[in-house]
């Protein structure tokens, strides 16, 4: 089945600079056991009007997980906003699993946002809370409410409350700028981390959430940054003679695994960024590149064409010994561990088409998540559930979703301009 | 190592150039509001059953700031290479798909190049690589890489001095062609020798 195009927040946002467009979110497919789940409007306290529609953004957050299907809020019979206001029968009849009702009270100069997630059939309350809240973090509320409730329906960790860095451009050649942005996970709230003339690329979060790392070419030649995002500090940690590239963060934060070409040719290093010790972990003539730490640090996965072709390699993170573990197809590249360690994602060439493929390190075999041409840059959840990718869709590049279960695509594109290179956030909260 | 630390906080305000890279922690952070067909229901004063930590906005608070690039180290004055009728003039060429193999067809404007470095020890030239857009971004950053290492290499054979060249990989950042076909995969699989 496939869902309506759910669009949230068109032509209703008013205060939105023009030069920090939203990413916009269509949901293009759903899985066909989607949940039917009722958020009911929030109510709210006399004369108060909230900042966000709360159960629109929790609605919106459901949906695009490919697993709810949210009721349409014109569909409702009752908006109750009180457990004594509700009658979980009328809801049954409607087909509804779920419920979830919520108020909102004045808190200060913010908000008491507080909720109540039904089993319908059962007539249980699953789970209840109340979030204080700053005006500006509504969203951010509504956001990890949403979690909270996926989280008790579906025993998986939510990522509504994540967020998700990519690179955007508008205009070509010398009249061109490239912008690194961090928006919310569902496209709201974009922040221009840095904006240039020269190319900005491979965009990686620390572990911690607080801090990304990109390569900018701004003074004509590559170099990698590592820029704090409360703060904006940055500071360049490689700029050497050759590409400066692949910056990939150890899952201690403490290291930062890239590309240099420094010595003559592509290889990966890693440098220490404490100590700023630097450690060359390849030294092959041929190309290596697109480092990847595991989970639990101890390897790296990384692209080579030393065997003529581009294929996924993986080695200790000290070094040694590389062995291939992508077996199919002439061209497997740019690959990265889903946060289980269970299984990779990478760049794989079918046909003449690159597509992003799943390769399930247990069992050796490759899956494939999309269906486009020239699809790149994938980048797991935190959660594992889905996975986002770049692509080209009417001849412009967009973003798009896949889920790992078959479901729940979804496609994020910037009303002009080409979106690029997205990476999905770790857990934030 | 030759890593340089620098913070960008400088605040030196070069705002002029197309080339300024602006870094932002601060948003103009986009307020909206969404007010579907609100039911507004007065009166909720059931006790709140569970007090969690206020829940703040995720935005940054960093103040914008910026970085000025290197002053360009290209001449404003151009020298015979731009010339239309001098055969210095060709300074692209081009590759096959996923190979840093120089094409035979291309050696003669390469030795064009190495003799007139080797006579003009004075002058520089950056070597840009660049690919087209199938592929990874960073294999292809790679690629580029290697390409333009290829021409140096080759250049240095012809008797240019090493220290006259450098290299320099766009990937596939900088088409020549934004186009999505196989003509403008073509024009984009180049060295260009920049002086």
């Amino acid at each position: 089945m496939a869902f309506a195009v759910v669009l949230f927040g068109f032509g209703l946002g008013f205060g939105t600079a023009p030069a920090q467009a939203r990413l916009n979110i269509e949901v293009t497919g759903g899985v066909e056991a989607a949940q039917p789940i009722a958020v009911v409007p929030f109510g709210v306290s006399d004369g108060l009007i909230p900042p966000v529609d709360i159960a629109a953004v929790i609605s919106a957050d459901l949906a695009r997980t490919g697993r709810f299907r949210a009721m349409p809020t014109r569909d409702m019979l009752d908006m109750p906003a009180r457990h004594e206001d509700v009658d979980l029968r009328d809801w049954t009849l409607l087909g509804m699993n779920n419920l979830v009702i919520g108020r909102v009270e004045p808190d200060g100069s913010g908000y008491r946002v507080s909720f109540i997630l039904y089993d319908a059939f059962r007539g249980d309350q699953l789970a209840s809370s109340t979030l204080v809240s700053t005006k500006a973090g509504m969203r951010n509320t509504a956001h990890r409410i949403s979690d909270i409730i996926y989280q008790k329906l579906t025993g998986q960790r939510g990522v509504a409350a994540t967020r998700i860095a990519y690179v955007t451009a508008t205009g070509q050649g010398e009249g061109q700028t490239v912008t690194l942005r961090v928006a919310d996970a569902d496209g709201y709230n974009p922040q221009t981390i840095v904006s240039s003339g020269e190319p900005i690329m491979s965009p990686a979060w620390s572990p911690d959430g607080r801090r990304v790392a990109y390569v900018s070419f701004e003074n004509k030649r590559a170099a990698i940054y590592v820029q704090e995002l409360a703060s904006g500090r940055r500071e360049l940690v490689a700029s050497h003679p050759g590409i400066n590239g692949s910056p990939a963060f150890s899952p201690d934060g403490r290291k930062l695994a890239m590309t240099l070409s420094k010595d003559g040719n592509p290889d990966i290093y890693v440098l220490d960024l404490t100590s700023r010790e630097l450690v060359r972990l390849t030294d092959h003539f041929a190309i290596d590149t697109e480092p990847s730490w595991s989970p639990d640090g101890q390897q790296i996965i990384f692209t080579s064409d030393r065997g003529g072709s581009p294929q996924i390699y993986r080695m200790g993170s000290g070094g040694g010994p590389a062995q291939r573990i992508s077996s199919e197809g002439d061209y497997n590249a740019r690959a990265s561990y889903a946060p289980d360690g269970r299984s990779i994602v990478l760049v794989t060439r079918v046909n003449g088409m690159f597509r992003i493929g799943l390769i399930d390190l247990d069992r050796g075999f490759m899956r494939l998540l999309s269906n486009g041409s020239l699809d790149e840059s994938p980048s797991f959840a935190p959660n594992g559930s889905m996975v986002i990718y770049a692509t080209i869709h009417g001849g412009r590049g967009v973003l798009a979703a896949a889920s790992i279960d078959g479901g729940g695509n979804q496609r994020l594109s910037q009303d002009s301009g080409e979106v690029r290179e997205p990476a999905w956030s770790p857990f934030l909260n | 190592m030759e890593s340089i630390i620098r913070s960008s906080t400088t605040g030196a305000s070069r705002s002029g150039s197309a080339n300024t890279p602006r870094v932002a922690g601060r948003p103009r952070a986009p307020r909206t509001l969404i007010l579907l067909a609100a039911v507004f229901v007065a009166g909720c004063s059931s006790a709140p059953k569970q007090q969690t930590e206020p829940v703040t906005s995720p935005v940054l608070s960093a103040p914008p700031t910026t970085t000025a690039p290197l002053e360009s180290t290209r001449p404003v004055y151009a020298g015979p290479w731009e010339d239309p009728s001098n055969p210095l003039y060709q300074r692209t060429i081009y590759f096959d798909y996923d190979t840093a193999e120089i094409k035979p067809e291309y050696l003669p404007v390469l030795k064009t190049h190495a003799r007139y470095l080797g006579t003009n020890t004075g002058v520089k030239a950056t070597l840009e690589g660049n690919t087209d857009e199938r592929g990874t971004r960073e294999y292809n950053l790679a690629l580029g890489d290697q390409r333009a290492e290829s021409v140096r290499r080759l250049m240095i054979a012809d008797g240019v001095s090493p220290n006259q060249l450098s290299t320099l990989s766009y990937g596939e950042e900088r088409p020549a062609n934004p186009g999505h076909s196989e003509q403008a995969w073509r024009l984009n699989r180049r060295v260009v020798i920049q002086y």
